[in-house]
Parts: structure tokens; C-alpha cells; sequence
């Protein structure tokens, strides 16, 4: 590739963590203002982690993750006016308003959720990576979970099968350095998550996931792992939530200032910027895709606002096929 | 010197009969405690039987290829005569080659009557057990995305001997033994599911499907709808159900009202060999989750073996399975072999009972039961879960809501006790339901009692 050709690809890692911090402040807004309900979990600080993972991702390879959701979706090229319609509970959302923030799905898009029970997407994960040894196709699964996950049991008796069937799984972990309000330190006996994998003989890597470029560099090799018919590969992302566990979480358990500083120092998204300014990309670049990402959330949200709700006679469809 | 008998052991929970496979010794041979005398045919499978004395086999009291042996039958004298070491060796070579060659000196001939009892009107009778492997191996002959796993389901082939012969046909890659990991693997199964394969999970019991629940119920069973129709779960779990003896508290529990009281489920529970194939066909074949109920008593038993058809059984559609006039009993599973000996006491007392096999316990079959119920106007459940939260309560309630003035009687709902199964066999036999506790409820509804 060029170096133009590799700044047009970098370019578009960076309107995608652009889209996904835009879409999430957006949802904030709505949640306030009461236009979404329940449980809301936001994405925002972890932006480099789902966008440099799909920047290696194949077609035909599948993401799953738990219900801090938003990014891996939009990541995947779902529309944003389908992801903000299911928050608001339309009938234009991806589930149709019955999914809601923390289930939504998209077959054709290799989305399979969007799950609610902590640790529950990670079997799952391996079923599909199951699905693809089984019908011989190369693809792989990624598999994401959080440090709070880590430590369910079902994500050892995944490792095991995973790695005593040689499954097409990689397992990302996204330490955001807390589950809900619990800091990894008080909950784990061991902080080295990427580590966990050893027991099974699975290998596992530490990773700066603010780091957009770092992340991708690693999944790759942890992909051609996998495609390569070696088993699962565990990749801890060291990364970090700007806001609450959910919209309703008042996050005393850390201080602004360890907040303020992560901002300051870490930004993914930032950080990529001075990157590519250095590389010589111009400032009405980033000027451009402002603008259009600006457009396309204030056209998801009033898609959102606009759409319908479901009919009542929905109540009783999609139980059973 | 004298005979000792060795009787017909019983090698399994439910083994009440058995059969002499093979004879590994013969009159004269010497044999010390541990070593093999015969193969033993159990309801589940053949084992290796041991002298558990030393001695001198002295007589064979039943041939080999013998078939419904009661347990305790005595099968073979043993003299108890001292042995010398020259004669130890003698016997292990004798037992050794009598396993080989020397078994023919015996007429190896079955006796006929075993096969006589299982052939009517020309036609093999099938166990349960064998018709839930024929649904199997006939699903995965047809589709190739169908794939069986579980514990011991491959190699051992099943621990109730429900896969034989499958791993043989169908492969490693299809027949697949998984670790003791029923949350695991049953979250990777709908995850297999999600990806386009048919799997059929199979839990050495049900009992071990509470490890799994969480899987069962937020995963397989609600997925269709929070993806608004986009992704479907087609997997069957299957496997034995509700008490089979002696095994206590926590092996003996009927699940039925568990899985039923979930949407999105299906869940069925066959009593016949034929409902079991024809409805574990159809499940395999159905798009929905399924729970598959199956009674490790039922698996060799009698009463529910059956010709085969080869019919699909359409899930959600009840069985009239006896016309009657006086009172509707409605059962499925293991209910239905306690109401049919209930039926026969009370046709000695001229009482005329139709008999309802639900099979599919959701969806119900809401109208067959209704239907009859019209024309009896008493109907009594019956059914091995314990009495609260049954399907019994819920039909009651389904009843009175829809035909209340159709009821000449209050329903009596006939359940398992309200107790954690003990082991003793008195208090299991107590805590179970009887035919003559079926016989109180029908003489209380129509007023004989």
C-alpha cells in the first residue's frame, strides 16, 4: 500500500471511533431527556478497542460481546439510525423495540448481540467459532467480554473446550479497570486477565487499547492464529470508560481527577488525531468527517424521536419462528 | 463342600431383569473372587459380571442367550471347595478361552419367549430407548448440520445407552463427548445454533440442566424475540426426567412445569416409543428451542414400547389414548404408565375412563383435553412433579376459566409429593405416585368414593 493508501484506511479507523464517541455523547443527551429507558451502558474512552479490531476482521467473521454494545455494532457497519431506534424503543430499531439497549442483532452483519448476563455471550462466542470448524470455513470468532466477566465460571469451562477443540475464538477482554463499581484490584486475584488462558494452554497477550493501532497489530496475529487452525487466542485490551457503569451510576468509587487524567493523556481518539496530523493529514479532513458524522447523529436521533412505536399486536410475534 | 448360588445381580437402579449374554465359564472350571463368569444383559447395556466367591463352577442353571431373568434368580452353582494355586491358573486359562472358543460347547440358542413377547402382528415392538436412537440417526442421515453432544454421548454411547452405535456411523465430528461442563457447553450449543447447526444437547439428566439454565432460558429461549425475529435457536436438549429409583433428592425431579412456564420454549414428554421418535424427529426438525423429556424408567419399559410408524408427531397435539365415558384423566410421560394401571382398577368397578396423553406440554393442547372434558365432565391430572406450580394447577385453571359449567366435580390434580425424594425405597415408593391413589381421585370425582 501506499502511504496514501494507508492514511485513507487510517482515516476511516478514526471516523469510526469518531461515530461511536458522536452516537454515544447523543444517547447520553436522550436518556436525559427521558427518550431512552432502562438500562443504557456507553462506550465512550474504549472507541480504539471494537474499531481496531474490525479493522481485521474478514467478511464472514462474527463479533458477540455483552451489553455494552453501541460500538461493536456501529464498528460493524450497522445503521446508526437502526442502533438509536432500538434505544429509544422504536419499531425501526434493529429488534424491532424489544431488545432495547443491551440485546440488539444484526445476521447480516455477523452481529449475534448484544447479551445481558454478564459472561453469557462467551460460550456462545465458542459455538459459533464451533459452527465454523464445523462447516470448514476460515472464519473466526471474536468473542468480547469485560474484566467483571472474567471471572464468571462459564468463561473457564468456554477456555476449556475451546482450546481441547482447537476453536476459531479469540477472546478480547476489555479491562475497563471496573466491573460496574468494583475495581479490578478488589475483585481479582490476579490482575494479569490475559494470563488466565494458561491453565488451558491458551495464549494471551496484553494490549494498550487506547491504542487503535496496537489493537489491530495484535488481533491480526491472534486472528491468523486461529485461521490457521491453532485454537483460541486471549487478548486482554487495557482500556478505560469515561462515563458510569450505566447512565444511572454516579461513579464515586473513582475520582474525577483519575478520570480527568485518562482523558488528558490516553485519549484514543485524540491521540490517533495528532498521529495522522503528524503523518500529514490535513486539518479540513478532520474538519469533513466532523461534519459528516455530526449529520449522520442528528439524523439518527431524529429517526429515532420520529419513528413509530411497535404495535401492540407485536407483543405476541417472534416468540416462536 | 457345598453349592453356593450366584444370582442374577442387578446391575443398574432400574434393572428388574436381565439376560445371560455370554457364559465366560463352564462345569468344572475353577474360579477365583474377581473373576468373570458371565456378560450379564441389563435394561441399559451388557456388562461383565464377577464371582464375587472362589470355587468350582458346578452347574449352569440357565443358558446362555436367556432373556427376563428376575434379579435374584439364581443363575449358576459354585462349589466352595479350596483351590490350589496349579488350579487358579488352570481357570484363568479356561475363563480366557471359553470367552473365545469353548462357549460353543453350550447350545447358544436364545430361548424364544423374549422374542415372542416383542413381535405382535409380525412387527418388532421398539424400546423407547431404541426409538430415540432411530430419530437420531435418521436426523442426522438427512442433515448433515445435525450433530449430537453431551456427556459420554460418543464413546461410552450414552450413559443410558441412548446413542449406540452413533459415533460408528456418524463420526467424532458429528457425535461429540464434552467435558462435565453443562454451562459451558450448553451455551456453546445455542452459540452452534446462532451459527446455522442442529444441535441436540443431551444431559445425562435433567437434574444437570440447572447448571445450565441460565443458557436455557436467557439465551435459547428469548433470542428470537429481543432480536425481533432475526435469530432463531434451533436446538433440542434432551435427556432422562423425574425420579428412576433409589437415586434421592438430587437425581429424581420432574422438570416438566419449569420449561413449560417459559416462552419460547417448547417442551414436550413422550410416553410411547413412537411419540418418542416421532416427536424427537419433529423436534430436530422444529426452528424453536426444544425440551426433550425423556423417563430412564421408560427406556426398556413394557408398557411403552411400540410398534413404529414413521410418522412425524406433530408437537402441541395431545393423544386420546383410551375412550371412556365417566372421567378424563390427562397425563403425559411416566403419568401415563400409573394411569393406565389406574384405568384397569377402575374398569373393575365399572368405571369408564378416557384416557389424554398431552405428549407436548407447551404448547398445550388445550382443546382435545376441553373436548373430552365436555363429555365426561370430571377430569383428573396426573403427572410426577411435585404438586405446586404443576401443569395440573394450570389446567385446572385452564378448565374453569374456559368450561367451568361443563364440570360436574371439582379437578383433582394427582402429583408427586410435596417432598425432596427420599432414598429409601419405602418413602420413595411413598413420595411417588400410585395407580391406587389415581383410583381414589377417579372414585371421589364421580362420587363412588
Amino acid at each position: 500500500m501506499t502511504k496514501k493508501e494507508i492514511l485513507d484506511t487510517y482515516l476511516v479507523i478514526y471516523e469510526k471511533m469518531l461515530l461511536i464517541r458522536r452516537f454515544e455523547e447523543k444517547a447520553g443527551q436522550l436518556y436525559g431527556m427521558g427518550k431512552i429507558g432502562g438500562f443504557c451502558h456507553l462506550y465512550i474512552g474504549q472507541e480504539a478497542v471494537v474499531v481496531g479490531v474490525d479493522s481485521v476482521k474478514k467478511k464472514g467473521d462474527q463479533v458477540i460481546t455483552s451489553y455494552r454494545d453501541h460500538g461493536h455494532m456501529l464498528s460493524c457497519g450497522m445503521d446508526p439510525k437502526g442502533v438509536m431506534a432500538e434505544l429509544t424503543g422504536k419499531k425501526t430499531g434493529y429488534s424491532k423495540g424489544k431488545g432495547g439497549s443491551m440485546h440488539m442483532f444484526s445476521k447480516s452483519k455477523d452481529f449475534y448481540g448484544g447479551h445481558g448476563i454478564v459472561g453469557a455471550q462467551v460460550p456462545i462466542g465458542a459455538g459459533l467459532a464451533f459452527s465454523n470448524k464445523y462447516k470448514k470455513n476460515k472464519s473466526v470468532c471474536f468473542t468480547y467480554f469485560g474484566d467483571g466477566a472474567a471471572n464468571q465460571g462459564q468463561i473457564y469451562e468456554t477456555f476449556n473446550m475451546a482450546s481441547l477443540w482447537k476453536l476459531p475464538v479469540v477472546f478480547i477482554i476489555e479491562n475497563n479497570q471496573y466491573a460496574m463499581g468494583t475495581s479490578i484490584d478488589r475483585a481479582s486475584s490476579t490482575l494479569k486477565l490475559f494470563s488466565r488462558g494458561q491453565a488451558f494452554n491458551i495464549p494471551g497477550q496484553l494490549v494498550d487499547g487506547m491504542d487503535v493501532l496496537k489493537v489491530s497489530k495484535a488481533t491480526e496475529l491472534a486472528a491468523k492464529n486461529c485461521r490457521n487452525g491453532n485454537g483460541p487466542y486471549i487478548l486482554e485490551m487495557n482500556t478505560y470508560r469515561y462515563k458510569g457503569h450505566s447512565m444511572s451510576d454516579p461513579a464515586k468509587y473513582r475520582t474525577r481527577e483519575e478520570v480527568q487524567n485518562i482523558k488528558d493523556k490516553k485519549d484514543p481518539i485524540e491521540n490517533f488525531q495528532k498521529y495522522l496530523l503528524k503523518q500529514g493529514v490535513k486539518e479540513d479532513e478532520f474538519k469533513k468527517i466532523d461534519q459528516k458524522i455530526k449529520g449522520t447523529i442528528s439524523e439518527a436521533a431524529e429517526f429515532a424521536i420520529e419513528s413509530k412505536e411497535p404495535d401492540l399486536s407485536d407483543l405476541f410475534k417472534d416468540i416462536y419462528l | 463342600m457345598s453349592n453356593i448360588e450366584i444370582l442374577m445381580p442387578a446391575l443398574s437402579p432400574t434393572m428388574e431383569e436381565g439376560g445371560i449374554a455370554k457364559w465366560l465359564v463352564k462345569p468344572g472350571d475353577t474360579i477365583r473372587a474377581g473373576d468373570l463368569i458371565a456378560e450379564i444383559e441389563t435394561d441399559k447395556a451388557i456388562m461383565e459380571f464377577e464371582s464375587a466367591c472362589d470355587g468350582r463352577i458346578s452347574e449352569l442353571l440357565v443358558e446362555e442367550g436367556s432373556n427376563q431373568i428376575k434379579v435374584n434368580t439364581p443363575i449358576a452353582l459354585i462349589s466352595d471347595e479350596s483351590i490350589s494355586r496349579k488350579d487358579r491358573n488352570v481357570s484363568t486359562k479356561h475363563s480366557n478361552n471359553s470367552s473365545l472358543s469353548n462357549t460353543n460347547q453350550f447350545d447358544l440358542k436364545s430361548s424364544d419367549s423374549g422374542d415372542v413377547k416383542e413381535i405382535k402382528d409380525g412387527q418388532k415392538l421398539f424400546t423407547v430407548r431404541e426409538a430415540i436412537r432411530d430419530a437420531l440417526a435418521e436426523e442426522m442421515r438427512t442433515d448433515q448440520n445435525v450433530f449430537l453432544m453431551g456427556e459420554e454421548v460418543a464413546e461410552y454411547e450414552g450413559a443410558y445407552k441412548v446413542s449406540q452405535g452413533l459415533l460408528d456411523e456418524f463420526g467424532s465430528e458429528r457425535v461429540i463427548d464434552t467435558p462435565i461442563t453443562e454451562h459451558g457447553f450448553t451455551g456453546l450449543a445455542a452459540g452452534a445454533a446462532f451459527g446455522g447447526l442442529k444441535p441436540v444437547v443431551e444431559f445425562m439428566t435433567f437434574n444437570f440442566s440447572l447448571q445450565a439454565m441460565d443458557q436455557i432460558i436467557n439465551t435459547c429461549a428469548k433470542t428470537l424475540y429481543m432480536s425481533g425475529g432475526q435469530m432463531n435457536c434451533p436446538i433440542v436438549i434432551r435427556g432422562p426426567n423425574g425420579a428412576a429409583s433409589q437415586v434421592a433428592a438430587q437425581h429424581s425431579q420432574d422438570f416438566a412445569p419449569w420449561f413449560a412456564s417459559v416462552p419460547g420454549l417448547k417442551v414436550v414428554q413422550p410416553f410411547s416409543a413412537n411419540d418418542a421418535k416421532g416427536l424427537l424427529k419433529s423436534a430436530i426438525r422444529d426452528p424453536n428451542p426444544v425440551i426433550f423429556l425423556e423417563n430412564e424408567i421408560l427406556y426398556n419399559d413394557k408398557s411403552a414400547s411400540s410398534k413404529i410408524s414413521d410418522q412425524l408427531i406433530p408437537i402441541g397435539k395431545a393423544k386420546v389414548l383410551l375412550e371412556g365415558s365417566d372421567v378424563t384423566l390427562v397425563s403425559y410421560g411416566i403419568g401415563i404408565k400409573h394411569s393406565l394401571s389406574a384405568v384397569e382398577l377402575a374398569r373393575d368397578i365399572d368405571i369408564s375412563v378416557e384416557l389424554i396423553d398431552l405428549r407436548s406440554i407447551r404448547p398445550i393442547d388445550y382443546e382435545t383435553v376441553f373436548e373430552s372434558i365436555k363429555k365426561t365432565n370430571r377430569c383428573i391430572t396426573v403427572e410426577e412433579c411435585f404438586p405446586i406450580c404443576s401443569i395440573g394447577n394450570h389446567l385446572s385453571a385452564s378448565v374453569m376459566e374456559s368450561i367451568f359449567d361443563h364440570l360436574d366435580s371439582p379437578i383433582i390434580n394427582c402429583n408427586g409429593k410435596d417432598v425432596p425424594m427420599p432414598y429409601a425405597k419405602n418413602l420413595e415408593k411413598a413420595a411417588l405416585l400410585r395407580p391406587e391413589e389415581i383410583l381414589n381421585a377417579i372414585k371421589k370425582v364421580t362420587y363412588r368414593g
